[in-house]
C-alpha cells in the first residue's frame, strides 16, 4: 500500500531523514517507534504533505506521490488537535466534507455515535475539553474511508474507554484491508494493535518486521523490553560508527 | 477545481472569524469613534478629516496584529488542511481571504454605519467617505498580506508578532521621519519629485496623500502640496496610485505564497 523509499530530509545542519526505506501493506498496521528526535514526526509529515522530502520516494498504492490528490487516500490524526475556534464540530466536519466534495452516504461517522459526540457536535470547539476534540480528530481520520490511515499518538490525551473504542476502530479497518501507520509512546498498545514495528533511529529505519519476529530475535517476552533492548543496541553502534 | 477550494476555505474561516470577539470590538470602536466625531464636529467634512488619522493609525496596525496572531493560532488547523486533497495555493488564499474580507467588512460597516445614522452631508464628503473607506479596505489587504509572509516566514510566534510589530512603526512612524530628515537636509534642492517616488514606497503615506488631497488642506502643505494635487489628481497619477497600492497587495501575497508553497509544515 504504501512504499517509501530512501527518504531523506534536512532542517538545515540538521539532516532528520537519512535515507528511510519502509512498506506497510494492506490489512496490516505498523508501528513506528524510536527515540524522541529520531524523526517519526517529520517521516509522517513527509507522507501527508506536510514536509516536503529532500530526496527519495514514496509510493501509494503503487504510484508515485506528486500534486494533491493522492491525499484523498489518507486519513490523517494529528498530535495536537486545534481547531478554528468559534466554529462548531458540526460545522467543521462540513467543511472538510464540503471541501473533499464528498457524498454523505460514503462517510464513516461510526466515531461520531461510539463516542457519543452527538451532544457535542452543536457547541463551539474552543468550548471542548482537549480529550472530546481529540476525539474529533479521530472522527476526521476515518471520515472518508481511506486506504491510509496515519495516526501520531492517536490515544494520547483520550480516556480509557475512548482509547479503546479507537483501538478497535482501528482494527476493523485493518480487517477492512486498510494500512495504518501509527506512532505511539505505550509500547502495551501497539502490542495491541500492531502487526509490524518499524524501529527509527537517527533517521534510519533500523528495524523493520513483525512483532513475533522482534521479540524472538531479541528473546523477550514483552514489546517494551524487546524495543529498549534493540534501541540499547542499535545507538551504541551507531555511536560507534560515529 | 482550486478556485472552489480556496472560497471553501475562505467562507467558514470568515465565519469563524466574523464570530470572534475581537472582531466584534474592532467594528464597534470604529462605530463609536465615528459617532462621537460626528457628534462632536457636527459636521461630516471635519469628522472625516479627524477620522483620517484615526484610520491610518489603527487600521494597519489591527491588520497586522490580527493577521499574525491568527495564522499562528490556525497552525495545527492549516495542518489539517494540508493533509486534505488541496493544493497549498487555494489554502494560502482561502485562510488569507477568511481574514481579509471579514476584518475589512467590520471596518467599513463601522465607520459607514453611524454616518448612514447621522445623515451624510453634502455630495463631497459622500465622496470623500468612500475614498476613505477604500483607502482603509486597501490598508487591511495590504496589511493582512504582509502579517501572513512574517506568519508563514518565522515558526516562532514572538519573533513574528515583534517583526509585525516592527513593519507597523516603520511604515507608521519612521518612514515619516527619515523622510522628514531627508527633506530638510536636501532643503535647497527640489525635492517634489523624489518625494513623490517616497510616497509611493510606503502604503500607509499613500492612502494618506491620497484622503489629504480630498479635502482643501492640501494648501497646506505649500509647493509641494500643489505638486501632489496635481499629481493624483489627474488621471494618470490616479492610475499610479492606485497601481501602488495594488503592487503593496500583490507583492506581498506573491511572497508569502512562496514562503506558504516550500514551507515545511
Amino acid at each position: 500500500m504504501l512504499e517509501i523509499h530512501d527518504l531523506t530530509k534536512r532542517f538545515g545542519a540538521n539532516a532528520v531523514l537519512r535515507g528511510v526505506n519502509l512498506t506497510i501493506a494492506a490489512g496490516r498496521v505498523l508501528a513506528l517507534v524510536g527515540p524522541n528526535g529520531a524523526g517519526k514526526t517529520t517521516l509522517i509529515k513527509s507522507v501527508v504533505g506536510l514536509a516536503r522530502p529532500d530526496g527519495g520516494e514514496i509510493r501509494l498504492g503503487g504510484i508515485p506521490v506528486v500534486g494533491d490528490a493522492y491525499r484523498a487516500g489518507i486519513g490523517y490524526m494529528s498530535q495536537i488537535a486545534r481547531f478554528p475556534e468559534n466554529l462548531t464540530a458540526a460545522e467543521l466536519l462540513a467543511m472538510l466534507v464540503d471541501l473533499r466534495g464528498a457524498a454523505a452516504s460514503d462517510l464513516d461517522e461510526e466515531l461520531v455515535e461510539r463516542f457519543a459526540l452527538a451532544p457535542h457536535l452543536r457547541k463551539p470547539l474552543r468550548a471542548l475539553s482537549g480529550g472530546t476534540r481529540q476525539k474529533v480528530n479521530a472522527v476526521l481520520a476515518f471520515l472518508f474511508r481511506p486506504d491510509l490511515l496515519i495516526l501520531d499518538e492517536p490515544t494520547a490525551g483520550l480516556d480509557p474507554v475512548s482509547s479503546a473504542i479507537l483501538k478497535d476502530k482501528v482494527l476493523a479497518a485493518r480487517g477492512a484491508g486498510r494500512a495504518v501507520l501509527l506512532t505511539s509512546h505505550v509500547m502495551a498498545e501497539i502490542e495491541e494493535m500492531a502487526d509490524d514495528v518499524a524501529l527509527l533511529v537517527e533517521g534510519r529505519v533500523s528495524f523493520a518486521g513483525p512483532v513475533d519476529t522482534l521479540l524472538r530475535s531479541t528473546g523477550q517476552p514483552r514489546l517494551e523490553r524487546a524495543v529498549a533492548k534493540l534501541l540499547i543496541e542499535r545507538v551504541d553502534d551507531v555511536q560507534e560508527a560515529a | 477545481m482550486s478556485a472552489r477550494a480556496a472560497t471553501k476555505v475562505a467562507a467558514y474561516q470568515a465565519s469563524n472569524v466574523l464570530r470572534s470577539r475581537w472582531l466584534l470590538a474592532y467594528v464597534g470602536f470604529f462605530a463609536v469613534v465615528t459617532d462621537a466625531l460626528l457628534r462632536f464636529d457636527g459636521d461630516a467634512t471635519r469628522a472625516l478629516l479627524s477620522l483620517v488619522n484615526v484610520v491610518l493609525f489603527v487600521v494597519p496596525l489591527v491588520a497586522l496584529v490580527f493577521g499574525t496572531t491568527y495564522l499562528y493560532d490556525a497552525r495545527e488547523f492549516t495542518e489539517v488542511l494540508l493533509a486534505q486533497p488541496v493544493g497549498r495555493p487555494p489554502l494560502f488564499a482561502g485562510l488569507l481571504l477568511g481574514l481579509a474580507v471579514p476584518l475589512a467588512s467590520g471596518f467599513a460597516a463601522g465607520v459607514a454605519l453611524p454616518f448612514a445614522l447621522h445623515g451624510m452631508g453634502d455630495r463631497a464628503s459622500a465622496a470623500t467617505l468612500a475614498t476613505l473607506v477604500a483607502c482603509g479596505v486597501a490598508l487591511t489587504l495590504v496589511f493582512v498580506s504582509l502579517a501572513f509572509l512574517v506568519a508563514t516566514r518565522s515558526n516562532d510566534k514572538v519573533r513574528g508578532l515583534g517583526a509585525a510589530v516592527g513593519l507597523w512603526l516603520a511604515f507608521g512612524l519612521l518612514y515619516d521621519g527619515a523622510v522628514l530628515l531627508a527633506v530638510a537636509l536636501f532643503s535647497d534642492y527640489p525635492v517634489e519629485r523624489p518625494l513623490l517616488g517616497a510616497m509611493l514606497a510606503n502604503p500607509i503615506d499613500l492612502a494618506r496623500v491620497l484622503l489629504l488631497l480630498r479635502f482643501d488642506v492640501a494648501a497646506l502643505l505649500g509647493y509641494t502640496g500643489a505638486v501632489f494635487a496635481r499629481f493624483f489628481g489627474g488621471t494618470g497619477g490616479a492610475i499610479v496610485a492606485a497601481a501602488a497600492l495594488l503592487g503593496w497587495i500583490v507583492v506581498p501575497v506573491a511572497l508569502g505564497l512562496r514562503a506558504f508553497r516550500r514551507k515545511d509544515f
